[in-house]
């Protein structure tokens, strides 16, 4: 799971769950996935992303050599330097092996083999 | 008739098990018409065009629609029930989407309005049957309906293929869509042709919009979108109406 993916799941699909967001990130096993820069990519998606929650997640992988802002710098859309790093951020760091709690039922769910499972039982759903 | 039906079978993450997930991600067949599925659904998205965006795959599989999604520069958050593909998914080169074990009936497990569009290949048709006591597929559809409007930017898409067993399902899962908030209705490519015809559910969030047209054999006379789902009216006979008789 990317840091990405991370940044846009929400457990407020559970019964009794206003917000879900954002999911508490755990991690015992990241790795580096090599890829070749985008801005494009990286702007738009960081106009979908919430900027603390992916420098927060960014932490918790403690992925070294990352210079990371905690607050989304104002020039970011013209600052090369910073577009490289939130694209490693974004599409470059993959949770192996982790979890994910939800904020307000403190539901865990488990990420096994880089597959957050995100499987809740029936009574457990607001449905 | 209903034992080709993988879904009354039982589950989709049992179906889908080790055998059966490999078995459907490396037939020929089977990837040529998920690949042309992924494209027209892809169209029938209507995304701006240049606008690579973020997209949701509803029962993603195995990665083959994926695949058609990033061959167009899109990226992509695939979930699927079933472990079985998403390993295969996971472990094929080509599908570089993100993937997330969920039960579409459980509902879009994301943060609101984020999604640019969804597509779903043969999936939906899942929902509409109850693999426990405690499932509900009304209840089941209208919360991954509700949840996946949540999820989609506004004015975005989401369009469903998918195999309805007769009109009463297809009218049953087009309320619950309706019931969430989305309009729109169905797109009939090829209906005459039983081989080639193929369903859309095309939903649209953010007001009525015309439905986009349907593929058919004869380009010319298709100033219309033909709805085949629609009740079988007999052909006139010497019995239709009654005629007054003459002395009146």
């Amino acid at each position: 799971m990317k840091l990405l993916t991370h940044n846009f799941l929400s457990s407020s699909f559970l019964k009794n769950v206003k917000v879900g967001y954002p999911l508490v990130l755990r991690v015992s096993k990241a790795e580096v996935v090599e890829s070749e820069f985008n801005p494009d990519f990286t702007k738009k998606m960081l106009q979908k992303v919430e900027y603390p929650v992916l420098a927060e997640a960014a932490k918790v992988t403690n992925i070294q050599n990352l210079e990371v802002p905690s607050e989304l710098p104002s020039d970011w859309e013209n600052n090369e330097a910073f577009l490289n790093v939130a694209y490693k951020l974004l599409n470059c760091i993959n949770v192996v092996e982790g979890e994910l709690e939800c904020p307000e039922t403190g539901r865990k769910f488990i990420i096994r083999d880089s597959i957050p499972n995100m499987l809740a039982n029936e009574d457990e759903v607001d449905s | 008739m209903s034992s080709k039906r993988p879904e009354h079978l039982g589950p989709p993450e049992l179906f889908y098990n080790e055998t059966e997930a490999k078995k459907y991600t490396s037939n020929s067949h089977i990837i040529q018409i998920q690949n042309e599925m992924s494209e027209r659904a892809l169209e029938l998205l209507a995304l701006p065009e240049g606008s690579e965006g973020l997209l949701l795959d509803v029962g993603c599989g195995s990665g083959l629609s994926g695949e058609v999604l990033t061959e167009h520069g899109h990226t992509w958050i695939g979930m699927d029930i079933s472990e079985h593909m998403l390993e295969l998914a996971r472990d094929h080169n080509e599908s570089e989407g993100e993937l997330i074990l969920q039960d579409m009936g459980a509902g879009c497990p994301f943060r609101p309005g984020i999604f640019d569009g969804a597509i779903s290949i043969s999936a939906i048709q899942w929902l509409c049957h109850a693999n426990s006591k405690a499932e509900n597929p009304k209840r089941r559809l209208l919360h991954f309906f509700q949840t996946l409007y949540g999820c989609l930017s506004r004015g975005s898409r989401a369009v469903f293929q998918f195999y309805p067993e007769n009109v009463e399902q297809s009218e049953f899962i087009m309320q619950q869509a309706n019931q969430a908030g989305f309009n729109g209705g169905l797109v009939v490519d090829f209906p005459n042709s039983t081989k080639a015809k193929k369903i859309y559910l095309v939903l649209m969030t953010g007001g009525m919009q015309k439905l986009p047209r349907a593929l058919t054999e004869d380009e010319a006379q298709s100033s219309h979108i033909k709805n085949i789902e629609r009740r079988e009216v007999r052909p006139n006979s010497k019995y239709t109406g009654r005629k007054r008789h003459k002395k009146f």
